[in-house]
């Protein structure tokens, strides 16, 4: 069975869902989504899901033009129930953070300066009330000492595994950070001491790309495997969920 | 009591200095037939509470902000709004950057008359860092931890597009989402609702369906106007969707020679009726697909 690299990817970022129970599903941009959709559809029937919009959906609304597909929708979920939601825990979100840090910590806000930033963004959004409240997975298109960086990400967003800035009265544990999917490999935040740890490989990706790509230390413990290649059943499902074949340049 | 007056009228009831808040989201049924009227009047100084989309990248662009209070400000299709960018990255707007919930709390202590509601959120973040007068609180009960004390955003005046209100201030929306309106509505001391339609109460009586479309009691609502298509270039669902290619042109005219000044040239030298036309006309806008997210 032939499969690109960005099919991996997206069976690769599903798995992120697979222990996650009965939550909200909710992934930002096109391979998160298609990734929480594929969860659904596979390895986590629990999950539940938006049409992105005001609905939860009793199966994932396929991305694109839908043609003569009509939601499934089993109950309003307009923003402020989404809230509702997010405060109370059941809801593991994958969000694309343009850098993260050797803390976990992310960044949507700004590049620069923050009085007048270089590169103004969207602003933190939902990133420091998610990240406090339920687990959140990142996914990055491009893997690089951009979006890793070297030192803090220039406006901590989301909260991570930064001892100086931990509240008061919780523990490094209490902070969950799920998986880390990018172009190159499959990661998550559990070396020691929280440290970014390299899970398995992207494609042909090596070890040496990742250590060049990335501005900190990743935990390489051993051989690493190869991601896990699509299976028959998960790119037929991909094919359902994205009939366009949006996500042929979601890699870029 | 009659609360229907004409636009013009109702924005002279903002004065500079003021703080006001913008309801809808993004690109999504937003106030802009009134934001316009708004950039037509010499108001400056203002605060705006929003969650944002073109209503703060014009109102940054026309110079009539002082601070902005957001969690984002967003085209959506265009994830970066150009004109916010452009405030921004001059640094010529005091910006208090706070989560989107940290928002919607913010803006249900002013409705409840609460000095702060206290949340997790912040917490680790530099949204604590930039905003040193977000306080932390302790609980009074048995709990060891700190919480953000999320201060009350109140409203002088909230701006809401609607697409049916009555004379009295019954507003109804019958969009997929009604946002946080209800809220901005509750936190603002006077609320200027623009509607897409104005009816008569009685067409709502005996249809639960319309009734449960309205989420504020009339006496949140201060001014009614009739403002036709007044959510464009944003979306007013089920009516029309967002324009797209206005949406371009206008993101266009940010990297363009004249900038915002060639946009409002173009576009807001007239009245709403003039807008319209400048836009393509109500048919076209009527049009306007459904947005699919």
């Amino acid at each position: 069975m032939t499969y690109r690299l960005v099919d991996q990817v997206i069976c690769a970022a599903s798995e992120s869902w697979r222990d996650s129970g009965e939550v909200l599903a909710t992934g930002i941009g096109l391979v998160p989504r298609l990734a929480a959709s594929l969860a659904m559809c596979s390895s986590n029937p629990d999950l539940m899901m938006t049409d992105s919009e005001a609905w939860i959906v009793s199966e994932p609304v396929p991305v694109g033009p839908r043609g003569d597909y009509t939601i499934r929708a089993e109950t309003w979920m307009g923003f402020s129930r989404i809230f509702s939601n997010v405060w109370g825990g059941k809801r593991h979100a994958m969000v694309g953070p343009t850098q993260i840090d050797r803390f976990g910590q992310a960044n949507i806000s700004c590049i620069g300066d923050y009085a007048a930033p270089k590169v103004q963004m969207l602003g933190v959004r939902g990133f420091p009330g998610n990240s406090i409240n339920h687990p959140n997975s990142f996914f990055v298109p491009a893997h690089s000492k951009r979006v890793f960086v070297e030192g803090e990400v220039d406006m901590v967003s989301s909260i991570g595994f930064n001892p100086d800035r931990l509240p008061r009265g919780y523990a490094l544990d209490d902070i969950v950070i799920g998986r880390v999917i990018t172009n190159l490999g499959v990661f998550d935040f559990a070396g020691p001491d929280h440290q970014l740890r390299l899970l398995s490989l992207n494609g042909d990706a090596t070890v040496d790309d990742v250590i060049e790509n990335t501005g900190f230390e990743v935990c390489i413990d051993g051989d690493v495997p190869p991601t896990a290649a699509p299976t028959t059943e998960q790119l037929a499902l991909l094919a359902e969920l994205d009939p366009h074949d949006l996500r042929e340049r979601a890699l870029g | 009591m009659n609360k229907l007056t004409s636009i013009e009228s109702a924005i002279t009831s903002i004065e500079s200095g003021m703080t006001l808040g913008i309801g809808g989201w993004g690109s999504r049924r937003k106030p802009m037939a009134l934001v316009r009227e708004l950039l037509r009047s010499d108001v400056r100084d203002l605060t705006v509470v929003s969650y944002g989309g073109a209503d703060v990248g014009m109102l940054c662009a026309a110079g009539k902000v002082r601070k902005l209070i957001f969690a984002f400000a967003s085209l959506d299709f265009i994830p970066l709004e150009p004109y916010f960018r452009q405030a921004r990255q001059s640094g010529s707007i005091e910006v208090m950057e706070i989560d989107e919930g940290m928002m919607m709390l913010g803006l249900e202590a002013a409705a409840r008359r609460l000095p702060f509601i206290p949340t997790a959120i912040g917490l680790g973040t530099d949204v604590l860092t930039r905003n040193p007068d977000l306080k932390l609180v302790q609980s009074p009960y048995d709990d060891s931890r700190d919480w953000v004390a999320m201060p009350a955003l109140e409203l002088d005046v909230g701006l809401i597009h609607v697409d049916r209100a009555d004379a009295r201030g019954v507003c109804q929306i019958n969009a997929p989402d009604r946002y946080m309106d209800d809220l901005y509505a509750r936190a603002a001391r006077t609320t200027i609702v623009s509607a897409e339609e104005i009816i008569e109460v009685e067409s709502m009586h005996n249809d639960p369906h319309a009734s449960r479309a309205v989420y504020w009691e009339r006496s949140e609502t201060t001014q009614v106007v009739h403002a036709p298509l007044g959510a464009h270039p944003s979306s007013c669902q089920p009516l029309y969707g967002h324009d797209a290619a206005h949406f371009k042109a206008y993101a266009a005219s940010a990297k363009a020679d004249g900038g915002w000044q060639g946009y409002r040239d173009q576009y807001l030298t007239g009245d709403e009726k003039a807008y319209i036309d400048a836009v393509g006309g109500e048919d076209a806008i009527r049009e306007l697909p459904l947005p699919v997210y």
